[in-house]
């Protein structure tokens, strides 16, 4: 992490590690890479059908719910919710990798506690929107949102919406997991007895790189 | 873990100070930028001003921007050196031909389904619905 490192250190003279990250870290972020690369090629193709596409669905017609209030017209108010929700989550993540470096255990296991909430917060809202938009006709092969322009829409929208926002949220899911087993292994002591909170770094890259998801789906499918 | 060193190791884990103020600089900045972006959208609804192509451009600048705050500060990626930077956002430039490349490649599509296929191009005037966008149609009849 932010170091400060000695000017003229010889990197690649041996003996250290050259990029000067643990193993384990500097493979997260290369997994990490990939990774964007797949969602890259979710939100890439789903922009390269809707500008083969004559028309589509207009978003702030087909979001515009928000839970317990009825019919309601409130386009992107439910959505910016569960931005802020997750960005909030991700805020409290940050604060347990620096609980982490201080050595904090209970600290650490606070923010993790946030932030494992956060991330059911987020999974709740978005299975309620599913379960709303399931309630309107919505769902993989089927369509009832017509274009913006009045004309009838392909079910492209439904199929690209459901596909990468399940598979976003799959990562939200796994991420919590991820997050719930770091938690054991901290009340369980096992970073204090190790030394350092290295697994605690990981799980957050992991964590941010879901929230950094989120702002491009939340772009590609609520906003344009 | 690995013999190898790495200057961020337990052991001089004393003078490795978090800073948690950059955080909350960041969360404020995120938090901005999309209340900016829902603010405009809003705008757009009610008076169809910016124009969506404009408001598009705008939208995709912002992402970025926020993009860049996660990665350089909740990833902590700004910190690192930069031999692993370089590592990471090489690679991530191919998105610059991705993007570009297929949605030319969709919009050729297009263009040309709606010259050579009729029925491709007639379907789209069928209206089973009011247009949605009651907003643009105001503002085109306000110019009449």
């Amino acid at each position: 992490m932010a170091q400060a490192v000695p000017a003229g250190t010889k990197w690649w003279s041996g003996g250290k590690s050259p990029f000067n990250v643990e193993y384990g870290k500097l493979m997260m972020w290369y997994f990490l890479m990939s990774d964007s690369f797949t969602f890259g090629a979710f939100l890439i193709s789903y922009g390269s059908i809707r500008f083969a596409t004559n028309g589509w669905p207009d978003p702030n017609h087909v979001f515009r719910a928000f839970p317990f209030m009825g019919e309601t017209n409130l386009p992107l108010v439910f959505v910016s919710l569960m931005t802020f929700i997750l960005i909030m989550s991700s805020v409290t993540m940050v604060l347990a990798v620096a609980a982490g470096h201080a050595q904090d255990r209970k600290k650490v296991t606070f923010y993790m506690i946030l932030t494992i909430i956060g991330g059911f917060m987020f999974l709740g809202c978005q299975a309620w929107e599913w379960w709303h938009l399931h309630g309107e006709g919505a769902w993989w092969g089927r369509n009832p949102f017509p274009n913006a322009d009045g004309s009838k829409a392909s079910t492209n929208f439904t199929n690209f919406f459901f596909t990468i926002t399940g598979f976003h949220g799959f990562h939200v899911f796994s991420g919590v997991i991820i997050n719930i087993i770091m938690l054991i292994k901290n009340l369980r002591g096992d970073f204090a007895k190790r030394g350092h909170y290295l697994m605690i770094e990981k799980a957050g890259l992991y964590w941010h790189f879901v929230d950094l998801v989120w702002v491009f789906v939340f772009t590609c499918f609520y906003l344009l | 873990m690995s013999s190898i060193e790495t200057t961020s190791s337990s052991h001089d884990n004393a003078h490795t100070t978090f800073d948690t103020r950059p955080i909350w600089r960041t969360f404020w900045i995120l938090l901005g930028i999309t209340l900016v972006e829902i603010t405009l959208a809003t705008i757009h609804m009610k008076t169809g001003f910016p124009s969506k192509y404009v408001l598009n451009g705008i939208y995709l600048i912002l992402t970025c921007a926020k993009a860049f705050y996660i990665i350089a500060e909740f990833m902590h990626l700004r910190h690192e050196i930069k031999n692993m930077i370089m590592t990471i956002a090489i690679p991530a430039l191919i998105f610059v031909w991705f993007i570009i490349a297929f949605l030319w490649d969709g919009s050729s599509y297009n263009a040309l389904r709606n010259r050579y296929d009729a029925h491709y191009r007639d379907a789209n005037k069928v209206k089973i619905a009011p247009p949605s966008e009651p907003t643009d149609k105001e503002h085109g009849s306000k110019e009449e």
